[in-house]
């Protein structure tokens, strides 16, 4: 059974179509990429994922249809690593991962010993004990990242969602995020939708990539399948070309003379 | 027998009030309420009333050493006023505190969505249609409590038809803009009756001085209601900290919580006003001061606010009625004039290093 299915999913806003008709099977301990151009819907179909958007069509998780579930019912099988996470700078980085837990908490309760011990355990999973009392105004930007992961870890999700999680971190912290997305899947089995930005990382992290543009899922498959110079040529309007092959593709930009 | 594995876990506690602050808070109101009970023109000692305190309750064996008159002072007139302070400045901070927590903006306030244009059209109206009579003291806070979560209602009607309730930003602006047209139309009505002017105006400025244990019992019913609604939601804004769309991707219904937080702090807040008008910056300096000295999460801020709220406006009145006594002081003027420098000099200690 998939972990993930969409059938037909569309979501419009102001009179615009963003997502338009998307089918798509996520199976479970699998990472899916999802790239595109910027504006082509993929942070959209994230929060179709994540239950935060209204959409036509059918949508379900783990068997369950979405659109039946409670909003913290869909917040105990899917968390999210948001691209720009709202950061109140004065919370501390335990207090900030111990909110992870909100959907397990009845509505006004506070959090209990095994809320807590959820939280520690995520704190020393992401190596972020020593930043446990340390505000999270004053961490570096892969620190942050990874308390925003740990507060998703802590939320103890069997789906992760991660909207372009590498966005405003250098090469190092990307692979270092990346690599310990990837550790959690593998170790936790969780079943991972990423949107990328970036091509090459995308190559070596995901099992699948899908290909989305104007809301449309264009090409879907392995790396190598989906990233070919002339696709990403019509997609992206950009001149590139592809080095390597299998699960160490490089996309290069070629300058036009 | 724990394994090595726990202990190796990073302890990991919910904010919440420690002890040392409860009581540092509680000590404060405490002072506040004996200084407002032992203050005024006729001196009565702080023993003696404590000690016609001990003689009311049953089973001590203690006599009042005050005479009637005395007594009737302390506790028909004083007392009530105290308690009432302490009700309408808590409230007025707690509702501040939850305005600023759930439109997560610093300078909400209580009247942030129009409860004081409203409430005070409603005043205007009973003060100019003449007031004299047995039931116009009953009907000013009457009007003025509907007027307030009238104003309050159309703010948000008006910003869910154009933001589908979805932004704050449209809901404050809505807010900004329903004050607006209730305050035109108050000043209209003001200005239509310069005989009463001075009476409006006194009520527009705020204060405690109708205050009697009928006040206190009007109010305490939607203040305890609007208090507990409120504080119950205290982990629930720490959570809104984050965002509508995360709060959301962590399980919370943001439209209904705001909704549910916006009511009760509006029924709160217009039944302070509804008994001492329009007193301005309890509901923003309070939070923020506990905010800057004890901890940014709402579980410290909502509580302490309340305690800390109520000391401040008790000890706000004992000043506005014996500084031009016989007169007195619009409360507004007091808790302005007062919270404003101290709240500059918090500012300035705290964040110097920062």
């Amino acid at each position: 059974m998939s972990v993930v299915a969409l059938d037909s999913v569309s979501v419009a806003a102001g009179g615009k179509t963003i997502v338009d008709g998307v089918s798509l099977e996520v199976e479970r301990g699998e990472w899916v990429s999802v790239l595109g151009p910027n504006g082509a819907g993929k942070t959209t179909l994230l929060r179709v994922l994540a239950g935060t958007i209204g959409f036509r069509g059918e949508a379900r998780l783990e068997g369950r249809s979405l659109g039946r579930l409670r909003r913290r019912d869909v917040a105990r099988l899917v968390a999210v690593v948001p691209q720009t996470p709202v950061v109140p700078a004065a919370m501390t980085v335990a207090e900030y991962v111990l909110l992870g837990r909100t959907p397990h908490l009845s509505p006004l309760a506070q959090e209990g010993a095994e809320d807590r011990a959820a939280a520690a355990a995520a704190l020393a999973r992401l190596e972020l004990e020593e930043l446990a009392e340390r505000e999270l105004g004053s961490l570096s930007g892969g620190e942050l990242q990874r308390a925003v992961i740990g507060r998703a870890l802590a939320q103890q999700a069997p789906i992760l969602l991660l909207d372009e999680p590498t966005t405003a971190l250098d090469i190092g912290h990307q692979q270092q995020v990346l690599e310990l997305v990837d550790e959690l899947r593998r170790e936790e089995g969780l079943t991972v939708v990423a949107a990328m930005h970036e091509l090459t990382l995308a190559s070596q992290y995901g099992d699948r990539i899908v290909l989305v543009n104007g809301g449309r899922i264009v090409a879907e498959g392995a790396p190598a399948e989906v990233l070919t110079a002339e696709r990403l040529e019509a997609l992206y309007g950009a001149r590139v070309r592809i080095v390597g092959e299998g699960r160490e593709l490089v996309v290069v930009p070629v300058r036009p003379r | 027998m724990t394994t090595a594995r726990e202990h190796e876990l990073p302890a990991v506690a919910a904010p919440r009030v420690g002890v040392p602050w409860t009581l540092v808070a509680l000590a404060v109101l405490l002072g506040a309420v004996l200084v407002g009970l032992v203050v005024g023109p006729v001196p009565i000692s702080a023993g003696d009333i404590a000690r016609s305190a001990l003689s009311r309750l049953p089973f001590l064996d203690v006599s009042s050493p005050l005479d009637a008159a005395q007594s009737a002072i302390v506790w028909e007139l004083r007392f009530p006023r105290v308690v009432l302070g302490g009700l309408v400045g808590g409230m007025l901070a707690l509702a501040g505190a939850s305005y600023q927590g759930v439109f997560r903006n610093p300078l909400a306030d209580p009247y942030l969505l129009g409860v004081a244009a409203g409430a005070g059209l409603g005043a205007t109206l009973v003060i100019v249609n003449g007031t004299s009579g047995d039931g116009a003291d009953l009907l000013l806070p009457l009007a003025s409590f509907a007027g307030g979560v009238a104003a309050v209602v159309a703010a948000y009607l008006i910003g869910r038809s154009v933001g589908g309730g979805r932004t704050t930003a449209t809901l404050i602006l809505a807010g900004v803009t329903v004050a607006a047209f209730f305050t035109a139309v108050q000043t209209f009505v003001q200005q239509r009756r310069t005989d009463t002017l001075n009476e409006v105006y006194t009520w527009l400025l705020g204060g405690l001085t109708t205050a009697g244990w009928r006040d206190v019992v009007t109010i305490l019913p939607y203040v305890v209601v609007s208090a507990t609604v409120l504080l119950l939601h205290r982990r629930t804004l720490d959570v809104m900290a984050v965002g509508d769309e995360e709060a959301r991707s962590l399980g919370i219904d943001v439209t209904r919580v705001r909704l549910l937080i916006v009511a009760a702090a509006t029924l709160g807040t217009a039944a302070a006003v509804a008994v001492s008008g329009l007193i301005a910056f309890v509901g923003i300096v309070v939070p923020h001061l506990v905010r800057l000295v004890v901890s940014s999460s709402y579980r410290v801020i909502m509580p302490l606010s309340l305690i800390v709220g109520a000391a401040f406006l008790v000890l706000a009145d004992v000043i506005a009625r014996t500084i031009l006594s016989p007169a007195e002081l619009p409360i507004g003027v007091v808790t302005a004039f007062i919270g404003a420098p101290f709240f500059a000099l918090v500012l300035r200690t705290t964040r110097s290093g920062a």
